[in-house]
Protein backbone atom coordinates (compact mmCIF):
# COMPACT_ATOMS: atom_id res chain seq x y z
CA UNK A 1 0.00 0.00 0.00
CA UNK A 2 1.60 3.53 -1.31
CA UNK A 3 -0.19 6.99 -0.66
CA UNK A 4 0.53 9.58 -2.95
CA UNK A 5 -0.76 13.30 -2.32
CA UNK A 6 -0.75 16.52 -4.74
CA UNK A 7 -2.42 19.54 -3.97
CA UNK A 8 -3.59 22.45 -6.22
CA UNK A 9 -5.96 25.50 -5.62
CA UNK A 10 -7.39 23.83 -2.63
CA UNK A 11 -8.13 20.81 -3.88
CA UNK A 12 -6.20 17.94 -2.32
CA UNK A 13 -5.97 14.52 -4.34
CA UNK A 14 -4.77 11.59 -2.74
CA UNK A 15 -4.14 8.33 -4.64
CA UNK A 16 -3.75 4.85 -2.75
CA UNK A 17 -2.85 2.22 -4.65
CA UNK A 18 -1.90 -1.89 -3.75
CA UNK A 19 -3.93 -3.60 -0.90
CA UNK A 20 -5.00 -2.11 2.61
CA UNK A 21 -6.09 -4.69 4.80
CA UNK A 22 -6.02 -4.99 8.91
CA UNK A 23 -2.38 -5.18 8.80
CA UNK A 24 -2.00 -1.45 7.27
CA UNK A 25 -4.98 0.37 7.84
CA UNK A 26 -3.77 2.13 10.40
CA UNK A 27 -0.62 3.25 8.51
CA UNK A 28 -3.39 4.35 5.85
CA UNK A 29 -4.92 6.44 8.38
CA UNK A 30 -1.95 8.23 8.72
CA UNK A 31 -0.68 9.00 6.05
CA UNK A 32 -4.52 10.57 4.93
CA UNK A 33 -4.31 12.70 8.17
CA UNK A 34 -1.19 13.64 7.91
CA UNK A 35 -1.72 14.81 4.14
CA UNK A 36 -4.91 16.70 4.86
CA UNK A 37 -5.10 20.39 5.85
CA UNK A 38 -7.13 22.61 7.54
CA UNK A 39 -7.50 25.04 4.70
CA UNK A 40 -8.44 22.02 2.01
CA UNK A 41 -11.66 22.67 0.67
CA UNK A 42 -12.04 19.56 -1.39
CA UNK A 43 -10.55 16.08 -1.15
CA UNK A 44 -10.61 13.46 -3.43
CA UNK A 45 -9.47 9.79 -2.55
CA UNK A 46 -8.68 8.46 -6.19
CA UNK A 47 -8.70 4.26 -5.73
CA UNK A 48 -7.27 3.44 -9.39
CA UNK A 49 -4.23 1.63 -8.12
CA UNK A 50 -6.39 0.12 -5.52
CA UNK A 51 -6.74 -3.86 -6.23
CA UNK A 52 -7.97 -4.56 -2.38
CA UNK A 53 -9.59 -2.83 0.31
CA UNK A 54 -10.52 -5.08 3.67
CA UNK A 55 -13.31 -3.90 6.30
CA UNK A 56 -10.37 -2.39 8.20
CA UNK A 57 -9.47 0.34 5.37
CA UNK A 58 -13.20 0.93 4.73
CA UNK A 59 -13.10 1.78 8.18
CA UNK A 60 -10.45 4.40 7.91
CA UNK A 61 -11.85 5.70 4.31
CA UNK A 62 -15.43 6.34 6.49
CA UNK A 63 -13.79 7.66 9.41
CA UNK A 64 -11.64 10.44 7.22
CA UNK A 65 -15.23 10.94 5.93
CA UNK A 66 -16.67 12.06 8.78
CA UNK A 67 -13.84 13.92 10.03
CA UNK A 68 -13.82 16.04 6.62
CA UNK A 69 -17.88 15.92 6.77
CA UNK A 70 -17.34 18.12 10.13
CA UNK A 71 -15.34 20.24 9.30
CA UNK A 72 -17.08 21.09 5.90
CA UNK A 73 -14.66 19.74 3.77
CA UNK A 74 -15.96 18.03 0.61
CA UNK A 75 -14.63 14.56 0.03
CA UNK A 76 -15.58 12.21 -2.63
CA UNK A 77 -13.94 8.75 -4.04
CA UNK A 78 -13.22 8.06 -7.87
CA UNK A 79 -11.71 5.54 -10.35
CA UNK A 80 -12.32 2.81 -8.45
CA UNK A 81 -11.99 -0.71 -9.50
CA UNK A 82 -14.58 -3.40 -10.80
CA UNK A 83 -13.78 -5.35 -7.55
CA UNK A 84 -13.59 -2.13 -5.32
CA UNK A 85 -16.49 -0.50 -6.63
CA UNK A 86 -18.64 -4.24 -5.56
CA UNK A 87 -17.25 -3.67 -2.15
CA UNK A 88 -18.67 -0.56 -1.36
CA UNK A 89 -22.12 -1.44 -3.34
CA UNK A 90 -22.12 -4.35 -0.90
CA UNK A 91 -21.42 -2.05 1.88
CA UNK A 92 -23.98 0.20 0.76
CA UNK A 93 -21.40 2.53 1.65
CA UNK A 94 -21.89 4.06 -1.59
CA UNK A 95 -24.83 5.50 -0.33
CA UNK A 96 -22.61 7.76 2.17
CA UNK A 97 -19.76 8.65 0.17
CA UNK A 98 -19.80 10.36 -3.36
CA UNK A 99 -18.21 7.82 -5.67
CA UNK A 100 -17.36 9.41 -9.13
CA UNK A 101 -15.54 7.87 -12.11
CA UNK A 102 -12.84 10.80 -12.16
CA UNK A 103 -10.85 13.25 -10.46
CA UNK A 104 -12.30 15.80 -12.94
CA UNK A 105 -15.94 14.62 -12.44
CA UNK A 106 -15.83 14.84 -8.36
CA UNK A 107 -14.65 18.16 -8.69
CA UNK A 108 -17.11 19.34 -11.04
CA UNK A 109 -19.54 17.75 -8.88
CA UNK A 110 -18.69 19.85 -5.80
CA UNK A 111 -17.70 23.09 -7.86
CA UNK A 112 -21.23 23.05 -9.99
CA UNK B 1 17.04 4.26 45.43
CA UNK B 2 17.01 1.10 43.90
CA UNK B 3 18.80 -1.44 45.37
CA UNK B 4 22.51 -1.77 44.51
CA UNK B 5 23.46 -4.73 42.36
CA UNK B 6 24.99 -8.03 43.99
CA UNK B 7 28.11 -9.14 42.61
CA UNK B 8 29.94 -12.38 44.07
CA UNK B 9 33.53 -12.45 43.55
CA UNK B 10 35.05 -15.94 43.25
CA UNK B 11 38.69 -16.47 43.71
CA UNK B 12 40.78 -18.36 45.92
CA UNK B 13 43.07 -15.45 46.25
CA UNK B 14 42.85 -13.83 49.57
CA UNK B 15 44.38 -10.22 48.48
CA UNK B 16 41.68 -10.36 45.72
CA UNK B 17 38.88 -9.25 48.24
CA UNK B 18 40.53 -6.41 50.14
CA UNK B 19 41.51 -4.78 46.81
CA UNK B 20 38.02 -5.31 44.85
CA UNK B 21 36.89 -3.23 47.92
CA UNK B 22 39.50 -0.67 47.48
CA UNK B 23 39.08 -0.45 43.68
CA UNK B 24 35.57 -0.15 43.43
CA UNK B 25 34.48 1.93 47.36
CA UNK B 26 32.99 4.36 45.57
CA UNK B 27 30.45 2.17 43.34
CA UNK B 28 29.85 0.75 46.91
CA UNK B 29 29.63 3.77 48.72
CA UNK B 30 27.14 5.31 46.21
CA UNK B 31 25.07 2.60 46.90
CA UNK B 32 25.67 1.21 43.18
CA UNK B 33 27.33 -2.13 44.02
CA UNK B 34 27.53 -4.31 46.59
CA UNK B 35 30.20 -7.70 47.07
CA UNK B 36 29.72 -10.57 48.36
CA UNK B 37 33.08 -13.22 47.90
CA UNK B 38 33.64 -16.75 48.10
CA UNK B 39 36.89 -19.38 47.90
CA UNK B 40 35.92 -21.35 45.02
CA UNK B 41 33.11 -22.53 43.21
CA UNK B 42 31.52 -24.80 45.87
CA UNK B 43 31.59 -21.65 48.53
CA UNK B 44 30.04 -19.63 45.78
CA UNK B 45 27.24 -22.29 44.83
CA UNK B 46 26.49 -22.23 48.93
CA UNK B 47 26.75 -18.43 48.78
CA UNK B 48 24.21 -18.09 46.05
CA UNK B 49 21.59 -20.38 47.52
CA UNK B 50 21.86 -18.29 50.64
CA UNK B 51 21.10 -15.14 48.56
CA UNK B 52 17.88 -17.24 46.81
CA UNK B 53 18.40 -15.08 43.59
CA UNK B 54 19.51 -11.75 45.02
CA UNK B 55 23.08 -11.93 43.07
CA UNK B 56 22.74 -10.25 40.02
CA UNK B 57 26.31 -11.13 38.48
CA UNK B 58 29.43 -13.87 39.17
CA UNK B 59 32.65 -12.47 38.46
CA UNK B 60 34.96 -15.62 38.92
CA UNK B 61 38.24 -17.04 38.22
CA UNK B 62 39.29 -20.09 36.34
CA UNK B 63 41.47 -21.89 38.78
CA UNK B 64 40.40 -22.71 42.12
CA UNK B 65 40.54 -25.82 44.79
CA UNK B 66 37.43 -27.96 45.55
CA UNK B 67 35.13 -26.34 41.71
CA UNK B 68 36.72 -24.27 39.79
CA UNK B 69 35.24 -21.91 37.14
CA UNK B 70 34.61 -23.21 34.29
CA UNK B 71 32.73 -26.21 36.39
CA UNK B 72 30.91 -23.48 38.20
CA UNK B 73 29.84 -22.00 35.04
CA UNK B 74 28.13 -25.19 34.30
CA UNK B 75 26.19 -25.22 37.87
CA UNK B 76 25.23 -21.96 38.28
CA UNK B 77 22.01 -22.19 35.99
CA UNK B 78 20.55 -24.65 38.41
CA UNK B 79 20.54 -22.61 41.30
CA UNK B 80 19.85 -19.56 39.31
CA UNK B 81 19.20 -19.45 35.66
CA UNK B 82 18.78 -15.45 35.19
CA UNK B 83 22.64 -14.52 36.84
CA UNK B 84 24.77 -13.32 34.42
CA UNK B 85 29.02 -14.59 34.70
CA UNK B 86 31.77 -12.97 34.00
CA UNK B 87 34.98 -14.85 34.05
CA UNK B 88 38.71 -14.25 35.06
CA UNK B 89 41.40 -15.69 32.83
CA UNK B 90 45.17 -15.54 32.51
CA UNK B 91 45.97 -13.04 29.31
CA UNK B 92 46.18 -15.27 26.00
CA UNK B 93 44.19 -18.15 27.69
CA UNK B 94 42.10 -18.33 24.79
CA UNK B 95 41.26 -22.10 25.09
CA UNK B 96 39.66 -21.59 28.66
CA UNK B 97 38.06 -18.63 27.57
CA UNK B 98 36.32 -20.31 24.45
CA UNK B 99 35.37 -23.14 26.79
CA UNK B 100 33.81 -20.78 29.30
CA UNK B 101 32.10 -18.58 26.60
CA UNK B 102 30.62 -21.76 25.52
CA UNK B 103 28.86 -22.32 28.95
CA UNK B 104 27.30 -19.99 29.20
CA UNK B 105 29.84 -16.95 30.46
CA UNK B 106 28.86 -13.52 29.27
CA UNK B 107 32.26 -12.01 28.85
CA UNK B 108 35.73 -12.45 29.84
CA UNK B 109 38.42 -9.75 31.77
CA UNK B 110 41.99 -10.71 31.84
CA UNK B 111 44.94 -11.08 34.72
CA UNK B 112 46.06 -8.74 35.95
CA UNK B 113 42.76 -7.10 36.17
CA UNK B 114 42.37 -3.67 35.22
CA UNK B 115 39.33 -2.16 37.39
CA UNK B 116 38.48 0.52 34.76
CA UNK B 117 37.71 -1.88 32.30
CA UNK B 118 36.33 -4.53 34.83
CA UNK B 119 33.88 -1.59 35.47
CA UNK B 120 32.95 -1.15 32.31
CA UNK B 121 32.55 -5.11 31.86
CA UNK B 122 30.22 -5.07 34.81
CA UNK B 123 28.14 -1.98 33.77
CA UNK B 124 27.59 -4.02 30.14
CA UNK B 125 26.98 -7.54 32.07
CA UNK B 126 24.36 -5.41 34.44
CA UNK B 127 22.44 -3.68 31.30
CA UNK B 128 22.02 -6.81 29.90
CA UNK B 129 20.50 -8.57 32.86
CA UNK B 130 18.29 -5.39 33.26
CA UNK B 131 17.17 -6.26 29.41
CA UNK B 132 16.71 -9.89 29.71
CA UNK B 133 14.72 -9.46 32.84
CA UNK B 134 11.98 -6.75 31.67
CA UNK B 135 12.11 -9.09 28.29
CA UNK B 136 11.00 -12.01 30.84
CA UNK B 137 8.53 -9.81 32.83
CA UNK B 138 7.17 -8.67 29.13
CA UNK B 139 6.98 -12.37 28.29
CA UNK B 140 5.15 -13.50 31.40
CA UNK B 141 2.50 -10.48 30.47
CA UNK B 142 1.91 -11.70 27.01
CA UNK B 143 0.99 -15.41 28.19
CA UNK B 144 -1.39 -13.54 30.48
CA UNK B 145 -2.77 -11.77 28.17
CA UNK B 146 -2.59 -14.95 26.04
CA UNK B 147 -4.84 -16.45 28.76
CA UNK B 148 -7.34 -13.49 29.25
CA UNK B 149 -7.64 -14.03 25.42
CA UNK B 150 -8.61 -17.58 25.43
CA UNK B 151 -10.80 -16.75 28.18
CA UNK B 152 -12.73 -13.92 25.95
CA UNK B 153 -12.16 -16.78 23.31
CA UNK B 154 -14.37 -19.43 25.13
CA UNK B 155 -17.16 -16.60 26.25
CA UNK B 156 -17.28 -15.52 22.42
CA UNK B 157 -18.34 -19.23 21.35
CA UNK B 158 -20.78 -19.47 24.17
CA UNK B 159 -23.04 -17.18 23.87
CA UNK B 160 -23.16 -18.45 19.79
CA UNK B 161 -25.58 -21.29 19.84
CA UNK B 162 -24.78 -24.08 19.32
CA UNK B 163 -28.50 -25.97 19.75
CA UNK B 164 -30.59 -24.81 16.99
CA UNK B 165 -34.82 -25.15 16.82
CA UNK B 166 -36.09 -28.01 14.36
CA UNK B 167 -39.57 -28.89 13.48
CA UNK B 168 -40.90 -31.24 10.83
CA UNK B 169 -41.06 -28.40 8.75
CA UNK B 170 -37.42 -27.35 8.91
CA UNK B 171 -33.85 -27.57 10.61
CA UNK B 172 -30.75 -25.09 10.80
CA UNK B 173 -27.36 -24.80 11.87
CA UNK B 174 -24.75 -22.49 11.90
CA UNK B 175 -20.79 -22.65 13.08
CA UNK B 176 -18.10 -19.81 12.80
CA UNK B 177 -14.09 -19.58 13.05
CA UNK B 178 -12.05 -17.21 14.17
CA UNK B 179 -9.19 -16.15 12.27
CA UNK B 180 -7.70 -15.16 15.23
CA UNK B 181 -8.75 -16.01 19.34
CA UNK B 182 -11.68 -13.63 18.78
CA UNK B 183 -13.68 -12.88 15.93
CA UNK B 184 -16.05 -10.14 14.76
CA UNK B 185 -18.18 -12.58 12.94
CA UNK B 186 -21.55 -13.90 14.77
CA UNK B 187 -24.26 -15.57 13.73
CA UNK B 188 -27.82 -15.80 15.89
CA UNK B 189 -30.72 -18.03 15.50
CA UNK B 190 -34.44 -16.52 17.60
CA UNK B 191 -37.52 -17.91 18.30
CA UNK B 192 -40.50 -15.26 17.30
CA UNK B 193 -43.94 -15.40 17.84
CA UNK B 194 -46.26 -17.57 15.77
CA UNK B 195 -43.71 -20.02 14.79
CA UNK B 196 -41.37 -18.02 13.10
CA UNK B 197 -37.54 -18.19 13.33
CA UNK B 198 -35.47 -15.06 13.24
CA UNK B 199 -31.88 -15.78 11.70
CA UNK B 200 -29.13 -13.41 11.84
CA UNK B 201 -25.04 -13.88 9.72
CA UNK B 202 -23.14 -10.50 10.53
CA UNK B 203 -19.35 -9.19 10.47
CA UNK B 204 -17.91 -6.44 12.04
CA UNK B 205 -15.03 -3.91 10.48
CA UNK B 206 -11.63 -5.60 11.16
CA UNK B 207 -11.32 -8.76 13.47
CA UNK B 208 -9.58 -9.31 17.14
CA UNK B 209 -10.47 -7.88 20.07
CA UNK B 210 -11.62 -4.42 19.43
CA UNK B 211 -13.96 -6.11 16.63
CA UNK B 212 -15.60 -9.10 18.92
CA UNK B 213 -15.86 -6.36 21.76
CA UNK B 214 -18.20 -4.27 19.22
CA UNK B 215 -19.99 -7.98 18.55
CA UNK B 216 -21.04 -8.77 21.88
CA UNK B 217 -22.84 -5.49 21.44
CA UNK B 218 -24.30 -6.02 18.21
CA UNK B 219 -25.15 -9.42 18.60
CA UNK B 220 -27.40 -8.19 22.01
CA UNK B 221 -29.02 -5.79 20.51
CA UNK B 222 -29.95 -7.39 17.39
CA UNK B 223 -31.64 -10.33 19.18
CA UNK B 224 -33.36 -7.98 22.09
CA UNK B 225 -35.26 -6.00 18.60
CA UNK B 226 -35.54 -8.72 16.63
CA UNK B 227 -38.44 -10.34 19.31
CA UNK B 228 -39.36 -6.88 20.02
CA UNK B 229 -39.87 -5.20 16.90
CA UNK B 230 -41.39 -6.24 13.81
CA UNK B 231 -40.32 -6.89 10.37
CA UNK B 232 -36.54 -7.41 9.42
CA UNK B 233 -36.31 -3.60 7.57
CA UNK B 234 -37.47 -2.49 11.01
CA UNK B 235 -35.42 -4.58 13.34
CA UNK B 236 -32.19 -3.38 11.31
CA UNK B 237 -32.98 0.10 11.25
CA UNK B 238 -33.41 0.18 14.73
CA UNK B 239 -30.38 -1.45 15.99
CA UNK B 240 -28.24 1.01 13.49
CA UNK B 241 -30.08 3.70 15.38
CA UNK B 242 -28.58 2.43 18.25
CA UNK B 243 -24.97 1.41 17.40
CA UNK B 244 -24.38 4.66 16.20
CA UNK B 245 -24.86 6.18 19.18
CA UNK B 246 -21.09 7.63 20.44
CA UNK B 247 -19.72 4.81 18.24
CA UNK B 248 -16.54 7.32 17.97
CA UNK B 249 -14.39 4.65 16.43
CA UNK B 250 -16.48 4.23 13.52
CA UNK B 251 -16.60 0.21 14.11
CA UNK B 252 -19.46 -1.18 11.81
CA UNK B 253 -21.14 -4.34 11.57
CA UNK B 254 -22.75 -6.03 7.95
CA UNK B 255 -25.77 -8.18 8.98
CA UNK B 256 -28.03 -9.92 7.06
CA UNK B 257 -31.61 -10.42 8.97
CA UNK B 258 -34.18 -12.88 8.23
CA UNK B 259 -37.39 -13.91 9.24
CA UNK B 260 -39.05 -17.11 8.35
CA UNK B 261 -42.08 -18.37 8.12
CA UNK B 262 -41.57 -22.54 8.20
CA UNK B 263 -45.91 -22.96 7.90
CA UNK B 264 -45.36 -21.31 4.22
CA UNK B 265 -41.97 -20.81 3.49
CA UNK B 266 -41.79 -17.44 3.45
CA UNK B 267 -38.40 -15.61 3.94
CA UNK B 268 -38.48 -11.78 4.47
CA UNK B 269 -34.48 -10.68 4.77
CA UNK B 270 -33.73 -7.30 5.08
CA UNK B 271 -29.52 -6.29 4.44
CA UNK B 272 -26.96 -3.88 5.71
CA UNK B 273 -24.25 -4.19 4.01
CA UNK B 274 -23.65 -7.94 3.83
CA UNK B 275 -23.23 -10.42 1.14
CA UNK B 276 -26.84 -11.70 -0.05
CA UNK B 277 -26.71 -15.56 0.89
CA UNK B 278 -27.08 -18.55 -1.76
CA UNK B 279 -30.20 -20.54 -2.48
CA UNK B 280 -29.22 -24.73 -3.25
CA UNK B 281 -32.11 -25.94 -4.49
CA UNK B 282 -33.20 -29.40 -4.56
CA UNK B 283 -31.56 -30.61 -7.42
CA UNK B 284 -28.21 -29.23 -6.60
CA UNK B 285 -28.64 -25.99 -8.58
CA UNK B 286 -28.32 -22.25 -7.27
CA UNK B 287 -29.64 -18.85 -6.79
CA UNK B 288 -28.66 -15.58 -4.96
CA UNK B 289 -31.46 -14.23 -3.04
CA UNK B 290 -32.46 -10.78 -5.09
CA UNK B 291 -30.72 -7.75 -3.68
CA UNK B 292 -32.13 -5.72 -1.45
CA UNK B 293 -29.86 -1.99 -0.79
CA UNK B 294 -28.90 -0.85 3.04
CA UNK B 295 -25.81 0.39 4.54
CA UNK B 296 -23.50 -1.75 6.98
CA UNK B 297 -24.98 -0.51 10.69
CA UNK B 298 -23.06 1.96 12.66
CA UNK B 299 -22.12 4.26 10.10
CA UNK B 300 -24.86 6.47 10.18
CA UNK B 301 -28.27 7.36 12.50
CA UNK B 302 -31.43 7.45 10.70
CA UNK B 303 -30.91 5.25 8.30
CA UNK B 304 -34.25 3.11 6.25
CA UNK B 305 -33.44 -0.04 4.73
CA UNK B 306 -35.29 -2.20 2.12
CA UNK B 307 -36.47 -5.61 2.93
CA UNK B 308 -37.92 -8.29 0.24
CA UNK B 309 -39.74 -11.75 0.72
CA UNK B 310 -38.79 -14.96 -1.13
CA UNK B 311 -40.82 -18.01 -0.97
CA UNK B 312 -39.14 -21.18 -0.48
CA UNK B 313 -39.62 -24.14 -2.40
CA UNK B 314 -39.53 -27.64 -0.21
CA UNK B 315 -35.97 -28.82 -0.36
CA UNK B 316 -34.39 -25.25 -0.57
CA UNK B 317 -31.57 -24.80 1.48
CA UNK B 318 -30.25 -20.84 2.75
CA UNK B 319 -26.79 -20.34 3.20
CA UNK B 320 -25.85 -17.61 4.79
CA UNK B 321 -22.14 -16.72 5.21
CA UNK B 322 -19.75 -13.52 6.08
CA UNK B 323 -16.88 -12.50 3.36
CA UNK B 324 -14.23 -14.77 4.92
CA UNK B 325 -16.18 -17.53 3.12
CA UNK B 326 -16.37 -15.85 -0.32
CA UNK B 327 -12.98 -13.36 0.14
CA UNK B 328 -10.83 -16.19 1.32
CA UNK B 329 -7.73 -16.26 -0.38
CA UNK B 330 -5.32 -19.19 -1.77
CA UNK B 331 -1.95 -18.91 -2.55
CA UNK B 332 -2.21 -17.50 -5.79
CA UNK B 333 -4.27 -14.09 -4.31
CA UNK B 334 -7.71 -15.57 -6.01
CA UNK B 335 -10.98 -15.16 -4.02
CA UNK B 336 -12.93 -18.15 -3.33
CA UNK B 337 -16.05 -16.20 -5.02
CA UNK B 338 -19.94 -16.74 -5.15
CA UNK B 339 -19.78 -18.70 -7.71
CA UNK B 340 -17.52 -21.51 -6.31
CA UNK B 341 -19.65 -21.63 -3.41
CA UNK B 342 -22.90 -22.29 -5.85
CA UNK B 343 -20.60 -24.56 -7.66
CA UNK B 344 -19.79 -27.29 -3.67
CA UNK B 345 -23.26 -28.63 -4.58
CA UNK B 346 -24.18 -29.05 -8.09
CA UNK B 347 -23.13 -32.65 -8.73
CA UNK B 348 -24.43 -33.65 -4.82
CA UNK B 349 -27.22 -31.69 -3.16
CA UNK B 350 -26.65 -31.65 0.44
CA UNK B 351 -29.16 -33.87 2.58
CA UNK B 352 -29.19 -31.40 5.97
CA UNK B 353 -28.15 -28.43 7.01
CA UNK B 354 -25.47 -29.72 9.27
CA UNK B 355 -23.45 -31.56 5.94
CA UNK B 356 -24.27 -28.44 3.83
CA UNK B 357 -22.57 -25.80 6.37
CA UNK B 358 -19.49 -28.28 6.95
CA UNK B 359 -19.28 -28.64 3.35
CA UNK B 360 -18.85 -24.80 2.95
CA UNK B 361 -16.25 -25.18 5.78
CA UNK B 362 -14.76 -27.56 3.40
CA UNK B 363 -14.69 -26.17 0.37
CA UNK B 364 -12.85 -22.85 1.93
CA UNK B 365 -10.19 -24.90 3.59
CA UNK B 366 -9.43 -27.10 0.51
CA UNK B 367 -9.54 -23.66 -1.67
CA UNK B 368 -7.42 -21.97 0.79
CA UNK B 369 -5.05 -24.52 1.18
CA UNK B 370 -1.04 -23.21 2.35
CA UNK B 371 -2.62 -20.20 2.68
CA UNK B 372 -3.35 -18.60 6.16
CA UNK B 373 -7.10 -17.92 7.01
CA UNK B 374 -7.03 -14.16 6.92
CA UNK B 375 -10.71 -13.29 8.35
CA UNK B 376 -12.93 -14.54 10.65
CA UNK B 377 -15.09 -17.31 8.39
CA UNK B 378 -19.32 -18.02 9.72
CA UNK B 379 -21.76 -20.15 8.12
CA UNK B 380 -25.41 -20.44 8.85
CA UNK B 381 -27.86 -22.73 6.74
CA UNK B 382 -31.34 -22.95 7.04
CA UNK B 383 -33.33 -26.32 5.10
CA UNK B 384 -36.41 -25.20 4.16
CA UNK B 385 -38.00 -29.16 4.00
CA UNK B 386 -41.78 -27.61 3.73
Amino acid sequence: METITAREDGVLIAKASGRVDGANAREFQNNLEQAIESDDKIVILNLRELSYISSAGLRVILLVAKSLQSRNTDFAICELQESILEVFQISGFDQIIPVHASESEAIASFNG
Amino acid sequence: MPEPYKILVVDDEPDLEPLVRQRMRRQVRSGRYTFVFAQNGVEALERMRDEEGDIDMVLSDINMPRMDGLTLLEQIPSVDPNVRSVIVSAYGDMKNIRTAMNRGAFDFVTKPIDFEDLQITIERTLRHMEEWRDALISRDKLVALQNELEVASKIQQSILPTEFPKSADYEIYASMHPAREVAGDFYDVVRLANGKVGLAIADVSDKGVPSALFMMSSRTLLKGTAVGVGSPSEVLAEVNDMLCEGNETVTFVTVLYAEYNPANGKFTYSNGGHTMPVVIHEDGTSSLLPPTRGVALGVMPGLEYQQKTVTLTPGDMVILYTDGVSEAMNVDNEEFGVERLCKIFADSPPSSAAEANQRVFDAVSEFAGEAPQSDDVACLTLHHRG
